[in-house]
């Protein structure tokens, strides 16, 4: 009888196991669910992709609170005036088209045990795979003065959507007034943006300010493309640009924006405008969601971008601490294309290839003269690993320089295809 | 140019009578190419730009010819005409200009390569200062291997691996900057893709993508791009 009962006992229990293992493919009440938190250029890519190639297959949702998405890559393109506010505003619609559901929420939190996502305006969604690509947060604090509650007086321009403020502000200065970025300490998004955004400051100013003048204060030894800056720095804005290197104090700062002043290594410097571009984190959710390290940054498996945390969970894009590649729109996806593939076989069974990863970064020195970095990647054990790379030359002719920044262009139309469809 | 003054020229460019020789053979051999291009004292463009200083000239840089839009892009790009690129443009344009102008099959057999290059080597600037020669071999075979150009590419593959190419390259074909990739012959697609793999093309961006991409893998971007208009 005993005897009877185990055997019986065993059976059931290699029943229920290999219920188990097939789950994920048979889902008695449905198909499988992936919410992605993060309408951004990771996130929006991954749900694009997910929904594309799984044909029905797999439930998408994304989480993102704002109703259209405007790029950060080329807004300092618009704040040298060489595209319009509209021309870096996207829209949800070709999700939605390709079979994306778009929920315009806020994530609130992640409960990681029951696997479902709180949304900030009540309710919550399930999911069997979580996607997070939620961009940066400021550290607080990182600026002494400064908090982003002071963003209209001092704009930071380094959030979606928020780079109006700063090219007002640019346009208002008085003749011969003084501009003066606030850089940020490694790592942040976008490497060579702030050296890209003080050109496009100082072409504006050069065509109606040009007695205005540009002061960075920068805690960095080094920056992205030093060389190919300070090379068209000289050329096109001469005598216009001072940077401040730690060297002579430029890490010592503190801002005053009751009074618009800024203070560099004990010295007051009376500015007419202020960017303030603070450290950087993982976005908020990732660090709710129990997802980050002490570095601020959600550390990751290269090979499918899933959380070192939680298998179910992915992070991409800038949030991500994943080795190697810079937090750039172009990164996260191609960081978001790898998790797409994983995710899809993961839950259906699809075939899935190694993980392969590249990033160029174009930045736009002065009207028709653009420069690239680029590299390719692979996942190891360890991170996303840098294999090969290339960067543009100091002395190029004006030639390639224009072939370069209209590649750019092309880089644009082509990247938002793929991130909205 | 009148024989005399070519006479006087190869004498004091090129001394032995090898060379001489090879040069004779490769102005017999230009018959074939000048329907379309003029070489020589006062030779004006034709169909196809004069020669007369094409050697280490820049590809696509003269002011007054209007060259296709392809040729331009890969003379920015860093295609400077030396023996090497000379000898794979003359063997299949294509390897270097997907979008030339050129409408030539190409001169298969080497020897008649290197004496039209020699030929024009002779019209250059200083051909004294022009090695007669590549140092080395020039890559080997630069031709696409007709083996390579037969593998039948899996479209499907394909489509999984144009993930990579698209964040750039537009799926709906626009060619903004950056060329159109779609509904291209699939033979063009890969021989461009070999040379920049070979790094015969300059393109540090398409070197890089090349540089991972196995024979099958571009034989699969080539059947999958092929099928989009
Ligand atoms: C000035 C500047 C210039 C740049 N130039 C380039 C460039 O030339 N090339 C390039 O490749 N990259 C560039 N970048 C970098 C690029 O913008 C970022 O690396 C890229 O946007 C990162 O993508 P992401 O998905 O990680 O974050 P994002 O694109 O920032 O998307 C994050 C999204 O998540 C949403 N979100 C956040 N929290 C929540 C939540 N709790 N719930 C729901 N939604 C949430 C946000 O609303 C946002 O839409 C530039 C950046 C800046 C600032």
């Amino acid at each position: 009888m005993s005897i009877h009962l185990s055997r019986r006992g065993f059976l059931g229990a290699g029943a229920a196991a290999s219920a188990l293992l097939a789950a994920p493919m048979l889902r008695a009440q449905g198909k499988p669910r992936v919410v992605v938190i993060g309408g951004g250029a990771g996130g929006a890519t991954a749900a694009r992709y997910i929904a594309k190639d799984s044909k029905g297959e797999i439930e998408v949702t994304l989480v993102e609170p704002s109703k259209t998405y405007h790029t950060c890559f080329f807004s300092n393109l618009y704040i040298g005036g060489f595209r319009t506010w509209e021309s870096l505003e996207h829209s949800y619609a070709g999700l939605e088209a390709g079979g994306v559901t778009v929920v315009h929420d806020m994530a609130s939190g992640v409960d990681r045990a029951a696997k479902t996502v709180a949304l900030a305006g009540g309710g919550s969604l399930p999911y069997d795979r979580l996607i997070l690509s939620p961009g940066i947060e400021f550290v607080e604090g990182s600026v002494p003065g400064w908090s982003e509650a002071d963003a209209g007086v001092m704009p930071h321009g380094y959030k979606s959507g928020t780079q109006a403020a700063l090219k007002a502000q640019i346009d208002a200065m008085p003749a011969g007034g003084t501009f003066v970025m606030i850089a940020p300490p490694n790592p942040y998004r976008c490497p060579p943006g702030p050296y890209e955004r003080i050109s496009m400051v100082a072409h504006a100013l050069k065509a109606k300010n040009p007695t205005a003048k540009i002061l960075v204060a920068d805690p960095k030894e080094k920056f992205s493309k030093q060389a190919l800056f300070e090379e068209g720095w000289g050329k096109h804005y001469p005598g216009m640009i001072e940077r401040i290197g730690p060297d002579f104090g430029g890490g010592n700062v503190e801002v005053r924006p009751g009074s618009m002043e800024v203070v560099i290594d004990g010295e007051v410097v009376k500015a007419d405008a202020v960017n303030v571009i603070p450290a950087q984190k993982a976005g908020m959710i990732a660090a709710a969601a129990g997802l980050t390290a002490d570095s601020g940054w959600a550390p990751v498996n290269a090979a499918d971008m899933s959380s070192k945390m939680d298998e179910n969970v992915h992070v991409l894009g800038d949030a991500a601490a994943q080795g190697d590649m810079p937090k750039s729109g172009f990164a996260a996806n191609s960081q978001a294309k790898v998790c797409a593939m994983a995710v899809r076989g993961a839950l259906t069974g699809s075939k899935v290839f190694p993980a392969k990863f590249s990033n160029t970064c174009w930045s736009l020195i002065d009207a028709e003269d653009g420069v690239k970095v680029g590299a390719n990647y692979e996942a190891t054990p360890e991170k996303i690993a840098s294999t090969e790379s290339f960067i543009s030359q100091t002395g190029e002719d004006a030639a390639l320089r224009k072939q370069t920044y209209e590649e750019s262009l092309g880089w644009y139309a082509g990247i938002t295809a793929d991130m909205f469809g | 140019m009148t024989r005399l003054a070519l006479a006087l020229l190869l004498a004091l460019a090129a001394p032995a009578s090898a060379d001489r020789a090879q040069v004779a053979a490769g102005e017999a051999a230009f018959r074939k190419c000048a329907s379309c291009h003029k070489i020589g004292p006062g030779a004006k463009h034709a169909t196809g730009p004069h020669l007369n200083g094409v050697f280490g000239r820049k590809a696509g840089a003269l002011e007054d010819f209007r060259y296709s839009p392809d040729i331009v892009r890969m003379g920015n790009d860093g295609l400077v005409w030396d023996y090497e690129k000379l000898h794979l443009y003359l063997e299949n344009p294509k390897t270097l200009v997907s979008g030339t102008r050129m409408n030539f099959r190409g001169v298969r057999d080497e020897a008649e390569r290197a004496a039209i290059i020699a030929f024009l080597r002779a019209y250059s600037d200083k051909p004294s200062d022009i090695p007669e020669s590549a140092p080395t071999n020039p890559g080997g075979d630069p031709q696409v291997a007709a083996a390579i150009l037969a593998i039948q590419g899996d479209p499907d593959y394909g489509e999984y691996l144009s993930g990579e190419c698209v964040t750039c390259h537009q799926v709906d074909g626009a060619d903004e900057g950056i060329p159109s990739i779609t509904g291209w012959n699939e033979d063009d697609f890969v021989t461009a893709l070999h040379a920049y793999r070979a790094k015969h093309r300059a393109n540090p961006a398409m070197q890089l993508v090349a540089a991972r991409l196995s024979d099958e893998e571009i034989a699969g971007l080539a059947a999958f791009f092929a099928k989009i208009d």
